[in-house]
């Protein structure tokens, strides 16, 4: 197989479950991948690059570590993974969940809780869209949330940050609609992940990662521009985000 | 939720007293703990190591076997022992020292184990297997997750030469043709089980057995088609009424099929995982699975009693299997395989009466010398437990002070 025909995979944040969910998807359906994974810790990073590996041998896997809040050094990786030749795709997938409470009580809290859920990603996004666009190719991931939808009092800050990712990735989708790169504006559900695991039982059944994974896997192969997953979530949000103020204001979440 | 190998120690140091859970799947309290932490082991679902030359494979402890099986298999590769179902954990096969329909040929899961890494909630991280530390792997092994958290496992595979069995269905009518039947089948199949009608007192049934096909390719097509049970049904579909007739109507069209058959191992070893969710079939009160083992010396009159008991009580299961075991030890402390024939039973819970018919089941199992399975126990009384498991007082210097599960607490008192 020539490389002209290997699919050119990154993604950033690659130990997130949702993102080590979709990275196994793409090894399984395209067999040959030249794949990087963008993280923050070597040794968490190096777990999910030996999976992979065991999981597609006819594949690449190579791993790099950045700074995730550093502007040039953003700039400088995407063009290191590009310049070669361009991506297919890319998925932007960290993100963390901040205790709303200490977001309140210590400001340095919330500034770190804003800068990795709503700049870090923003960054990326610009960098390698960018890219994108020059090498007039590519399907851009970036994972939002289903809290950026209506700030709440549970979780503004965290939401707050990932509806700045739906304002930005609008932008994105408007400036490079005419160009064959597309912008898809994941919003998951609550997951099943770490990142939940220490939440209260919450009402609703948590998603697998698995299915979250498979939406998007699917939904960057067809270019929707924005994708709730699960696909209910689409309606529990469209209610909740025009609910009346009276009313929303009362209800406890 | 256990995030990494790297989080656990400081993970099971915050959440005392607890006990590593899986995919759940064990029957009964093994995998429960009341008022207690449960450690989710799905973070820890990373391949590690594969060598496909040697067969070789290590990886965490949550993997599920399904995704196991989905790896080798294309590359020519097979548990050597599964259970009935794939949605279970690597860790949870070797803490519940699983055993398959090939046990007369491979023994238990364990027998296959080379290395299992062990977390204790003290920080200890032990390397052990049947070659290092083998006080603490006979321990681990089988020890229903009440000697630490399994982090990761390695594994010897076995070679096949494709997915494909080719499977053998003979109709038997009573125990003894049963018993005649397996033993025949010992040498030359390598894969034995049964279906046994429990709603017939002479104990008849069918009996399947296969051996992996040589053949790489198959004309038979695998269906991937997967059903449902789509909420619970308020009361058991599984009862005095729908008993009878689905246990003569599921006799009747099995024994007319077409005796050999090639098929896909996956419907061969896990007939239900095509039907998700079918505990639901039970109704909101679910159901107990009994499963026995019975030494081979008393094992056609202790089954036949059995079959007496159930069947002049009208409960009784849809699913009953039984099974020789081969004569093959197996390594665990608390490992349920011995010589024997086992019998699985489900009945959906129906109360007092349900108990009282496990209690007189209890007496024949005690009598015979036999064991009831742990992982699918929920209410055997602790006298039970202690005879049938003579090898739990060596077990005991074993367990993790920071672990519990509703099973310790009920036989074990802690």
């Amino acid at each position: 197989m020539s490389n002209s025909d290997r699919k050119r995979i990154v993604i950033v944040g690659a130990t997130s479950t949702i993102a080590r969910h979709c990275a196994r998807l793409w090894l399984a359906e395209y067999k040959c991948v030249d794949l990087t994974l963008v993280g923050r810790d070597l040794a968490r990073i190096e777990r999910v690059a030996s999976d992979l590996r065991v999981r597609s041998p006819k594949s690449s896997i190579e791993v790099l570590t950045v700074d995730f809040l550093c502007p040039d050094a953003i700039k400088r990786l995407a063009q290191d993974l590009t310049d070669p030749s361009p991506v297919d795709i890319v998925l932007i997938a960290h993100g963390s969940l901040p205790d709303q409470n200490l977001c309140q009580e210590d400001l340095s809290v919330c500034a770190k809780a804003i800068s990795i859920n709503a700049i870090s990603p923003a960054l990326f996004a610009e960098a390698f869209a960018g890219a994108m666009e020059n090498a007039h190719k590519g399907t851009l991931g970036i994972i939002g949330s289903v809290a950026g939808d209506r700030g709440r009092k549970s979780n503004y800050v965290y939401g707050s940050a990932k509806g700045f990712l739906e304002r930005y990735a609008e932008g994105l989708q408007h400036r490079l609609a005419r160009k064959a790169v597309r912008i898809v504006l994941v919003k998951p559900g609550p997951t099943e992940t770490p990142m939940t695991s220490n939440m209260p039982q919450p009402s609703l059944k948590l998603a697998s990662p698995e299915v979250v994974a498979r939406h998007i896997v699917d939904g960057m192969k067809k270019g929707s521009p924005t994708l709730y997953t699960p696909r209910k979530w689409f309606l529990i949000m469209a209610v909740l985000k025009y609910l009346p103020r009276f009313i929303f204001n009362r209800i406890n979440i | 939720m256990l995030n990494s190998p790297q989080s656990v120690a400081s993970q099971l140091q915050s959440f005392q007293p607890g006990i590593p859970y899986g995919m759940g799947r064990s029957y009964g309290d093994a995998c429960l703990n009341p008022g207690s932490f449960l450690w989710s082991t799905k973070g820890l679902d990373h391949f590690i190591d594969f060598d496909e030359s040697s067969g070789v494979l290590t990886c965490e402890a949550g993997v599920t076997l399904r995704d196991l099986q989905g790896l080798v298999v294309p590359r020519g590769w097979m548990l050597p022992v599964t259970p009935g179902t794939q949605y279970v954990t690597v860790g949870g096969a070797i803490a519940n020292d699983v055993h398959g329909k090939n046990h007369h040929v491979a023994g238990s899961f364990g027998d296959h184990v080379i290395r299992v890494r062990l977390h204790r909630t003290d920080g200890e991280v032990i390397d052990c297997g049947p070659d290092l530390r083998r006080g603490w792997f006979r321990a681990t092994l089988g020890g229903v997750g009440l000697t630490g958290v399994i982090s990761q496992a390695t594994i010897q595979l076995r070679p096949i030469m494709g997915p494909w069995l080719d499977t053998e269905t003979l109709p038997y009518t009573g125990l003894q043709e049963f018993f005649q039947l397996a033993d025949a089948s010992e040498r030359a199949w390598e894969y034995t089980v049964s279906w046994l009608d429990c709603t017939s007192r002479c104990g008849r049934g069918i009996f399947m057995r296969a051996n992996h096909s040589k053949a790489a390719e198959s004309s038979v097509s695998r269906k991937q088609a997967k059903r449902a049970v789509p909420f619970t049904p308020p009361i058991s579909l599984i009862n005095s009424l729908t008993l009878r007739p689905f246990n003569v109507w599921y006799y009747k069209s099995q024994a007319h099929k077409p005796r050999c058959a090639t098929m896909h191992y996956e419907p061969f070893f896990y007939p239900l995982d095509d039907i998700l969710e079918w505990n639901r079939m039970y109704g909101p009160r679910g159901f107990f699975q009994y499963q026995t083992v019975i030494p081979s010396d008393a094992r056609q009159e202790a089954i036949q009693a059995m079959l007496d008991e159930i069947s002049s009580s009208r409960d009784g299961s849809f699913l009953a299997v039984l099974k020789t075991f081969g004569e093959r030890k197996s390594e665990g402390m608390l490992s349920f395989p011995r010589p024997g024939v086992t019998l699985a039973l489900d009945f959906p819970n129906r109360g007092a009466r349900t108990h009282q018919l496990f209690s007189r089941l209890d007496a024949i199992v005690r009598e015979a010398g036999g064991r009831i399975y742990l992982a699918k126990d929920a209410r055997m009384p602790k006298d039970l437990f202690i005879s049938g498991y003579p090898n739990f007082v060596e077990f005991l210097p074993y367990r993790d002070p920071g672990i519990t599960s509703g099973m310790s607490r009920r036989l074990m008192d802690e």
